[in-house]
C-alpha cells in the first residue's frame, strides 16, 4: 500500500479547509446575527463559479464569450421550476397553469443543478456549433447576442405555461445552509480546476496561446473550443441555479447584459487566466460593493452636507476604481499565476536572507 | 392589414433606421481603424439624450442643438484619450474590456447624476410637427430622420473618398504602422475618427429621442448592441454598409414589433446577426479579408 506523503503543503491545506469549516459552522450557528455576512459570502460564492466558467473560455482558450448571463439565466429558470414546491406551483403559476408534464415533478437542488447544467452543455453545443467560428470581437457580439436571445425567449407569452413569462418564478426554496451552498461552489470550482490541469487544459491554451501553431500540433481547433464552451456553459449554468435558488426567486430581468459585464470584471480584476484569481475577483468585487455602501448615504456636519456623497456614487467611485484596474494594471491581481502556499515559503526565504546579508554586512 | 398601416410601419421603421444609421457609422469608422467595438459608443448616445435635456432647459433650441453635438464629441473625445490611448500597444481584448470599462461607468454615471427615473425629452416644436397624408399620420421628425441620415452618410462618404483626412483614414485603417511611417500622425486621424463618430451619435440621439420621448441611464445600452449588429450587418468597416445596416434593423425591429411579438424585437436584431455572420461573415458591403500568419 502507498503511504500517503504528508508533505507541508497538504498540512496547509488541510488547516485551511479546518479554519473555513469552523468559520462557516459560526456564521451557521449564529445564523441570524450573521445573517448579512452569510449572503455576501453565499453570493460571491455564485459569482465565483461564474466567473471560473468565464475565465475558462476568455483566459484559457482565448475566446472572447459574453454569454455567461443567458446561460445563468437559463439555470435559473430551469433550476427554479424542478426545485420549486409542488403545493406552491399553482399559486406561482396562476396566471397561465403550469404544463401537467411537469407540474408534478420536483427533484433535489443538486439534480435540478445537474438537469440545468446539462440543458445549458446541449445548448451551448448547438449554437457553439456556428457561433464559434468566428473570431474574438464576432465571437462576443454574437454571445452577447445569444444571452438577449435567451431572456427574450425565457420572457415570451408563449412559453408561459413552462417559464411563467414575465412574472418569472417565485417561491424557490433556499440553501438548507451556508454549507451546502459553499460546498456545491466548492465541487464546481474544484472540478473546472482539475479540467485545467489535464491534457484538454493543456489543449485550451495552446490554442489561446497560437490556434494555428496548436492545429499543426495536431490539436483540433474546433473540437476544442467546442469542449471549453460546452464545459463553461455547464457550469454557468449552474451558477444561474444557485443564483435562484439564493435569491429564492428567478426573471429575466436579473440576468441582463450588465450581470455579464459585472462577471468579466471580477475576471479582470482578479487576472485573466488565474482560477484563484477569478475567486478572489468575485469576493472583493462583491465585499467591495458592500464595503463601499457607505458611500450612498448623506452625511451632515453640523448643517454641512458632505459633498457628493448620495445614492448612486458608490457605483461611480466603484466604476472609476474598475477602470484604474483596467488601465494601469490589466493583468489583475494575480496575473495568470495560482495561488499556492509556496509564496508564503518563498516570502519566509527571501526575508531570512536579508535579515542574513545584514547582518554579514 | 391595409396599405396605410403598412406605409406607417414603413416610415416608422425608416425614421428608427436612419438614428441607428448615425450610430453604426460611428462603429464602423471606430472599427475600421482601431479593431475594436467601442462598446461605450451606446452609452456616449446615452449621454448626449442627457445633455440634450438639460441644454434645452436652458437655452432655446438652435443654440442647444450645436451644445448637445460639441458636448458629445469632447466626451467621446476624453473616453479615447484616457481609456482607449494607453493601451494601444496592449493585446485587443484589453482594450474591448476597457471599453466595456468605460460603458459601466457611463452607466453608473448617469444613474448618480441623473438619477435612474426615466426622464422626459424635450419636445422641440419644429420636429414634432404632425403631417396628415390621407391616413397616414407622422410627426416631421419620422420624415426628416432618413433623409438627414443620408445626406450625412454621403457627405461623409465624400470626406472619406476626397480628402486628405480621408485618405489618411483609410491608410490608418489598412496599416497603421505603415501610415506612421508615411507621416500620417495616427493618433489625430483617431482623434477625428472619434470626433466624426460621436457627433453622428449625437444627431442620432436628437433623432431617437424625440419619438421616444424618455431618456434613463440604460437607454443606451441595448441600442448601442443592435446598432453594432447593423455596422457588421453592412460590413464592417464600411460606411454606405453601416447605412444601409442600419435600416435594415430599424425597419425589422418595428416590423416585428408591428407582427405583435414586441418580446423578440431585441432578440431578432442578434437572430439576424448569427444568420449574416454564417452566410456572409463580411457582411453585404464588406469586403474579404485574409489573416495572414
Amino acid at each position: 500500500m502507498q503511504k500517503i506523503k504528508l508533505t507541508n503543503k497538504t498540512i496547509f491545506n488541510i488547516a485551511c479547509v479546518a479554519i473555513v469549516v469552523i468559520l462557516l459552522g459560526y456564521l451557521q450557528a449564529t445564523e441570524i446575527e450573521n445573517s448579512y455576512a452569510i449572503t455576501i459570502i453565499e453570493r460571491s460564492c455564485i459569482y465565483a463559479v461564474a466567473a471560473v466558467s468565464m475565465n475558462l473560455m476568455i483566459g484559457f482558450t482565448g475566446q472572447f464569450s459574453l454569454g455567461t448571463a443567458g446561460f445563468m439565466c437559463l439555470g435559473a429558470y430551469i433550476t427554479g421550476i424542478f426545485t420549486m414546491p409542488i403545493e406552491i406551483r399553482d399559486q406561482v403559476y396562476y396566471l397561465y397553469g403550469m404544463v401537467s408534464f411537469i407540474h408534478n415533478i420536483q427533484v433535489p437542488l443538486v439534480v435540478a443543478l445537474l438537469i440545468s447544467g446539462v440543458i445549458g452543455a446541449i445548448i451551448a453545443f448547438l449554437i457553439g456549433w456556428p457561433v464559434l467560428r468566428l473570431k474574438s470581437d464576432y465571437l462576443a457580439i454574437a454571445t452577447l447576442g445569444f444571452s438577449e436571445i435567451v431572456r427574450a425567449v425565457l420572457g415570451w407569452d408563449g412559453l408561459g405555461k413552462i417559464t411563467n413569462a414575465s412574472y418569472g418564478l417565485s417561491n424557490i426554496p433556499a440553501f438548507s445552509s451556508i454549507f451546502q451552498a459553499v460546498i456545491i461552489c466548492g465541487v464546481c470550482i474544484a472540478l473546472m480546476l482539475l479540467m485545467i490541469n489535464s491534457s484538454y487544459g493543456r489543449a485550451f491554451k495552446a490554442v489561446r496561446d497560437d490556434d494555428i501553431a496548436a492545429e499543426a500540433m495536431g490539436i483540433n481547433l474546433f473540437k476544442t473550443k467546442q469542449l471549453a464552451f460546452v464545459v463553461s456553459s455547464f457550469f454557468a449554468t449552474v451558477a444561474g441555479g444557485l443564483m435562484a435558488v439564493f435569491l429564492r426567486s428567478a426573471a429575466t430581468s436579473t440576468f441582463t447584459v450588465a450581470l455579464t459585464y459585472n462577471i468579466l470584471l471580477m475576471v479582470v480584476i482578479g487576472g485573466i487566466g488565474s482560477v484563484s484569481g477569478s475567486v478572489l475577483g468575485a469576493f472583493l468585487i462583491t465585499a467591495g460593493q458592500e464595503w463601499l455602501r457607505f458611500l450612498d448615504k448623506e452625511y451632515y456636519i453640523g448643517s454641512f452636507k458632505v459633498p457628493f456623497t448620495r445614492t448612486g456614487f458608490r457605483m461611480v467611485i466603484f466604476s472609476v476604481l474598475l477602470m484604474l484596474f483596467v488601465l494601469f494594471w490589466n493583468k489583475g491581481i494575480m496575473g495568470s499565476k495560482e495561488f499556492s502556499f509556496d509564496w508564503f515559503k518563498n516570502i519566509y526565504i527571501s526575508i531570512k536572507r536579508r535579515i542574513r546579508r545584514k547582518n554579514n554586512a | 392589414m391595409t396599405i396605410s398601416y403598412f406605409f406607417q410601419q414603413l416610415l416608422n421603421g425608416l425614421s428608427l433606421g436612419g438614428a441607428y444609421a448615425l450610430i453604426a457609422i460611428g462603429y464602423t469608422m471606430v472599427y475600421g481603424i482601431l479593431r475594436m467595438i467601442n462598446f461605450a459608443h451606446g452609452d456616449v448616445f446615452m449621454m448626449a439624450g442627457y445633455f440634450a435635456i438639460y441644454s434645452m432647459a436652458a437655452f432655446p433650441w438652435q443654440l442647444s442643438l450645436p451644445i448637445v453635438i460639441i458636448g458629445t464629441i469632447v466626451l467621446g473625445v476624453v473616453i479615447e484619450r484616457i481609456a482607449y490611448k494607453p493601451l494601444r500597444t496592449a493585446p485587443r481584448m484589453s482594450v474591448m474590456i476597457s471599453a466595456i470599462g468605460v460603458s459601466y461607468f457611463l452607466e453608473n454615471l448617469a444613474n448618480y447624476l441623473f438619477t435612474a427615473m426615466p426622464q422626459s425629452y424635450p419636445q422641440i416644436d419644429i420636429l414634432k410637427q404632425i403631417h396628415t397624408f390621407g391616413d397616414i399620420t407622422v410627426s416631421r421628425v419620422t420624415i426628416i430622420a432618413p433623409i438627414i441620415t443620408i445626406v450625412l452618410t454621403f457627405l461623409l462618404m465624400t470626406l472619406v473618398n476626397h480628402t486628405k483626412l480621408g485618405m489618411a483614414m483609410r491608410a490608418c485603417s489598412k496599416d497603421q504602422d505603415t501610415a506612421r511611417i508615411m507621416g500620417i500622425k495616427v493618433d489625430r486621424v483617431i482623434t477625428m475618427t472619434f470626433v466624426i463618430g460621436c457627433g453622428l451619435a449625437a444627431i442620432g440621439s436628437i433623432l431617437y429621442f424625440t419619438d421616444r420621448n424618455t431618456v434613463q441611464p440604460y437607454s443606451g445600452s441595448l441600442p448601442g448592441l443592435k446598432c453594432f449588429v447593423a455596422a457588421v450587418l453592412g460590413g464592417i468597416g464600411s460606411i454606405p454598409g453601416a447605412m444601409v445596416g442600419g435600416f435594415i434593423v430599424g425597419i425589422c425591429q418595428i416590423a416585428i414589433t408591428a407582427a405583435g411579438y414586441s418580446v423578440f424585437s431585441d432578440a431578432f436584431t442578434f437572430v439576424l446577426l448569427i444568420f449574416i455572420l454564417i452566410i456572409r461573415p463580411t457582411g453585404i458591403f464588406g469586403e474579404k479579408a485574409t489573416d495572414k500568419v
